[in-house]
């Protein structure tokens, strides 16, 4: 085999495998587009102004409203933030104000990765198990439940990560001026890192929006507009779910006009989060 | 600092209100949950009931026995099943149940050149295609039935539910009885072990996946096809007629049981005698606990009587057949000798 | 560093040789409150994990109790009329979907990894791995309303073309025959294959660019190709945490609920096309459990849970292992 043979098969293979890669490149980036723009034709033909001032119709009807699925969303989303983001953002500063690189620290934060990515339906089946079931029925208060479990590792990872970058000179600043260990966390280091912790509450935000798993044996759904944490609330993943399954039209055009709202709130919630955090690694 | 603070403090506002206002609302809903087979009556009735009294009924139709395990757990104030639950299980469970309106389901198919009602279809051919033993729309079996059609060579899709449904039992009830081979392999029950095809969830994913895949077939309330404006099959009824479904046809089936001594109004429906009676017909039973609060149980028993007094007509523009005055009475009865406390 | 220094030196706590009481008592009880709200709170997150599967177990004892383990693992009846109920069909879906979804995701994965790390230019690297990372934002329950309505009855019209081609290779053959549905086991293992596709690719992509440049450029210097250098050097030096993400998006894929329900036809019965409908643990559950009219029907459904968040979790250790492995070879955090 000549020198030249063995040249030309590596160029061969270097330029086979640049094209297969760009072409890899290329499938991911068509099915995005393909989803997002399906996403988009058949979302914004569905959208009406009454989406957000009459509530889901029953079958049979032409009508269109999404007013309760929106509004359950809200509060299920508000009242996980209320219970997640305070438990994840002082487990967070457990990990790196008190625990650094212990033994201990590095377990909880082993297992909160595992948490990250934990299948959201065995999350609902938890919820069910410690919240619906002894309730005796379902309730938007065990969704919330469900979805903060989500929410807490996200928040937990980039606290710690955000407070572990911020450099000593504050704090020992603070600590000099005679500041307790307390105030120095919360008035300077969390202030610090603000911008990088409240990314990780918006990714986590980002991340329960579209969650249906979990609510599937938690707050189920409600035809009715209700604000009542402890009955079955309306939500838009649950209604996407049901609707999209149905043989109605108008059911099928509210599905994805719900659908294409959710995933603008994502997209929206990522730039966002994206430009405060600029360069600093996300975790997924 | 400043806006955290702000947006925390609007989060606690929001939560606050949505705590205070279940205070006010508590009082007027109710929620119930099961037969995907009721649910376009339930709706409807809900939705004019809210209007008139302010009261919302909200139902999730999960499937018949969704609806069962929901109200024996006490997670919903009734439960709608379309398999009535024997007498001895209504004890064990401290459980009643009421007939609400008669209804039927028919096959409903996607063939490309046969048109709505133009495919008749038998008992035991239903049998053979859902066992898997007629695969094709072709086969001998069915072109005997439809001498005048163009049968395609296509692979028939079978679609059933895939959760646990009163369809499904009416539906199998009905083979179990003309099928003594489907008897003994599958049986009759809300959730059975299909020996083919696809599975969709509720009545709507069965009637959306036939909608869907050409040459499918699968079996859905008729409330379902007239609303998506499916096509349905004729069938050979047990007088060797052939049968549309129709309101009347419900309705025969219907006066050929003994409602008003059934006890616990514990009655099939379906392969009724009759000329023109509709083999695959249904009911569908409203389930209550014995031991709910009597004002919740009360809500129920107005929303259900509001429904037989006032709404029969919406009932029949959706082929639902209204049950005779008399076996209303009875349910009323029912209702003050079972709980001791009626409206 | 050790913990206990730092906290002295920040004034979180006394010198162990500092008598407790010369520090001020309001002092302390504040910081003492503070410290121990966020000992519990770090605990509570730890916690979640080992109450999620003792709450797990626990509703399935039921189920354990009459069907055992290896009965109910083998058992292909699921039969809710006589009360039997077996695993096997949903192992195999969730187990044979992953499997599609990986055979896939895992070489697209690579090749864009390496596309963003070394042949894009600079100028289309950010967007590309913008465009890539927004796979992963899109809510899962969009992924099964797209691949419904919109990717089944495209693959619909493709799956003829599949049945007969493949479908005629003996041996293999029986896998891709069956009517042309658009929906069924191939399909939602498609889906999936998008779904966890940015979650691995991103991982490569991430250690790909913590490969010392010493490394890579040395290799160039030699006159090795832009493939060789990412056959050869790159990726065994990545090796662990290559795997570690593998098993990441496998952990996903075998989770993923909406998505699968949609598309995979919900049928418990085995078959042997992956043009057929078939049915996975987390899309059983989904269908059928608001639904279990009896203990043990629901007791099964939790049992099938059980199951599946053992291996997920089994999976997602090992993942997570390998990943910190490569992190702390480098010193940062992967």
């Amino acid at each position: 085999m000549s020198v030249y043979s063995v040249h030309a098969k590596r160029r061969v293979i270097d330029v086979a495998s640049k094209i297969l890669m760009g072409a890899a490149t290329l499938v991911g980036v068509f099915f995005l587009f393909w989803i997002l723009w399906t996403t988009l034709k058949f979302g914004l033909a569905g959208m009406h102004w009454s989406l957000f001032t009459q509530d889901t119709p029953p079958p049979g009807t032409d009508a269109f409203g999404l007013r309760n699925a929106f509004v359950g969303s809200l509060i299920l989303l508000g009242l996980s933030m209320l219970m997640g983001v305070p438990i994840g953002l002082m487990a967070g500063t457990w990990l790196a104000e008190y625990g650094f690189r212990s033994r201990t620290a590095n377990l909880v934060r082993f297992i909160n990765d595992i948490m990250l990515s934990a299948p959201s339906i065995e999350i609902g089946l938890f919820a069910y198990a410690i919240v619906v079931a002894p309730m005796g029925h379902f309730s938007a208060f065990a969704g919330s439940v469900a979805l903060a479990i989500l929410m807490i590792p996200i928040i937990v990872r980039t606290t710690d990560e955000m407070l572990s970058l911020v450099g000593s000179d504050m704090r020992e600043a603070a600590v000099a001026l005679g500041a307790p260990a307390w105030v120095v966390i919360t008035k300077v280091t969390w202030k610090a890192a603000r911008a990088g912790i409240l990314t990780g509450i918006l990714i986590g935000l980002a991340r329960i929006t579209g969650e249906t798993a979990p609510l599937l044996f938690t707050a189920l759904n409600n035809q009715f507009f209700s604000t009542n944490l402890f009955r079955p609330m309306a939500n838009i993943p649950m209604v996407i779910f049901e609707f999209a399954l149905s043989p109605y039209a108008n059911w099928q055009q509210m599905a994805w006009a719900a659908a294409f709202i959710a995933v603008a709130f994502v997209l929206v919630l990522s730039l966002v989060a994206r430009s405060f955090l600029g360069k600093v690694q996300v975790p997924k | 600092m400043k806006s955290l603070k702000k947006m925390g403090m609007a989060l606690a506002l929001t939560v606050a209100c949505a705590l205070a206002i279940p205070a006010v609302r508590a009082q007027s809903s109710l929620t119930g949950a099961g037969s995907t087979w009721v649910y376009p009556l339930v709706a409807k009735w809900s939705a004019t009931y809210q209007k008139l009294t302010g009261t919302e009924v909200n139902y999730q139709s999960i499937g018949s026995g969704g609806g069962i395990a929901q109200i024996k757990a006490g997670t919903v104030a009734f439960g709608a099943s379309d398999m009535p639950l024997k007498p001895e299980d209504l004890r064990a469970a401290g459980l009643i149940q009421f007939p609400t309106a008669v209804a039927g389901a028919a096959m409903s198919y996607n063939l490309s050149g046969i048109a709505s009602g133009k495919l008749i279809l038998t008992g035991p051919v239903i049998a053979d295609i859902y066992l898997g033993k007629i695969k094709k729309w072709n086969d001998p079996a069915i072109e005997k039935l439809n001498p005048g059609l163009k049968l395609p060579d296509m692979n028939i899709t079978v679609v059933h539910r895939s959760d646990g449904s009163g369809t499904t039992f009416t539906f199998t009830n009905y083979l179990s009885k003309i099928s003594p081979e489907w008897k003994e392999k599958v049986g009759s029950n809300t959730s059975v072990a299909w020996p083919v095809g696809v599975g969709g969830k509720g009545s709507e994913g069965v009637a959306s996946y036939v909608q869907r895949i050409p040459g499918s077939i699968g079996y859905v309330e008729y409330a379902y096809i007239l609303e998506t404006h499916g096509s349905y099959a004729r069938m050979i009824n047990s007088a060797g007629k052939v049968v549309s479904p129709t309101l009347q046809g419900f309705q025969d089936a219907s006066a050929h049981v003994d409602w008003a001594n059934a006890q616990d109004f514990y009655v099939i429906l379906t392969n009724q005698p009759g000329a023109d009676t509709w083999p695959i017909s249904g009911c569908t039973w409203q389930i209550l606990r014995k031991n709910a609060p009597q004002a919740t149980n009360m809500q129920v028993m107005k929303f259900f009587d509001w429904g037989f007094e006032h709404g029969q007509e919406m009932a029949k523009s959706i082929a639902f057949g209204p049950l005779p005055p008399s076996t209303v009475a009875a349910i009323k009865s029912y209702w003050k000798r079972e709980l001791g406390y009626s409206i | 560093m050790n913990g206990s220094d730092v906290a002295v030196q920040r004034g979180m706590r006394p010198a162990s040789d500092q008598p407790k009481s010369a520090s001020k008592p309001w002092r302390l009880s504040a910081d003492f409150l503070f410290h121990k709200a966020t000992v519990f709170a770090a605990f509570l997150a730890a916690a979640t994990l080992f109450a999620i599967v003792i709450a797990i177990t626990y509703d399935s004892w039921p189920a354990i109790r009459t069907f055992g383990i290896w009965r109910f693992l083998k058992s292909s009846e699921w039969d809710p009329v006589t009360q039997t109920f077996g695993a096997f069909p949903f192992i195999v879906g969730t187990l044979v979907s992953s499997a599609i979804a990986m055979l896939l995701a895992v070489p697209l994965s690579f090749g864009i990894a390496v596309f963003i790390a070394e042949i894009a230019p600079a100028w289309i690297k950010r967007p590309v791995a913008a465009a890539i990372e927004l796979l992963a934002a899109i809510p899962s329950i969009v992924y099964g309303l797209w691949g419904l309505l919109v990717f089944a009855p495209v693959f619909a019209k493709i799956e003829p073309w599949i049945s007969d081609h493949l479908g005629a290779i003996p041996g293999i053959g029986s896998l891709f025959q069956g009517p042309p549905m658009g929906i069924g086991m191939l399909t939602a293992g498609i889906v999936l294959a998008i779904m966890v596709l940015p979650y691995i690719s991103s991982i490569m992509r991430d250690v790909f660019l913590v490969v010392p440049s010493s490394l890579r450029e040395s290799a160039y210097a030699m006159g090795a190709t832009t493939w060789e250098v990412a056959w050869q050097v790159i990726l065994p030096y990545t090796r662990s945490a290559v795997i570690g993400g593998i098993f990441l998006g496998l952990g996903r894929a075998l989770g993923e609920t909406m998505a699968v329900t949609f598309v995979i036809g919900n049928s418990n019965v085995l078959s042997s096309s992956l043009l057929m409908p078939g049915a996975t643990i987390p899309s059983v559950l989904a269908n059928e459990f608001t639904e279990a009219t009896t203990k043990l029907y629901l007791s099964s459904l939790i049992y099938l849970g059980l199951i599946l968040i053992v291996v997920t979790l089994a999976v997602q250790f090992l993942a997570v292992l390998l990943i910190r492995r490569l992190g702390r070879r480098e010193g940062t955090p992967a």
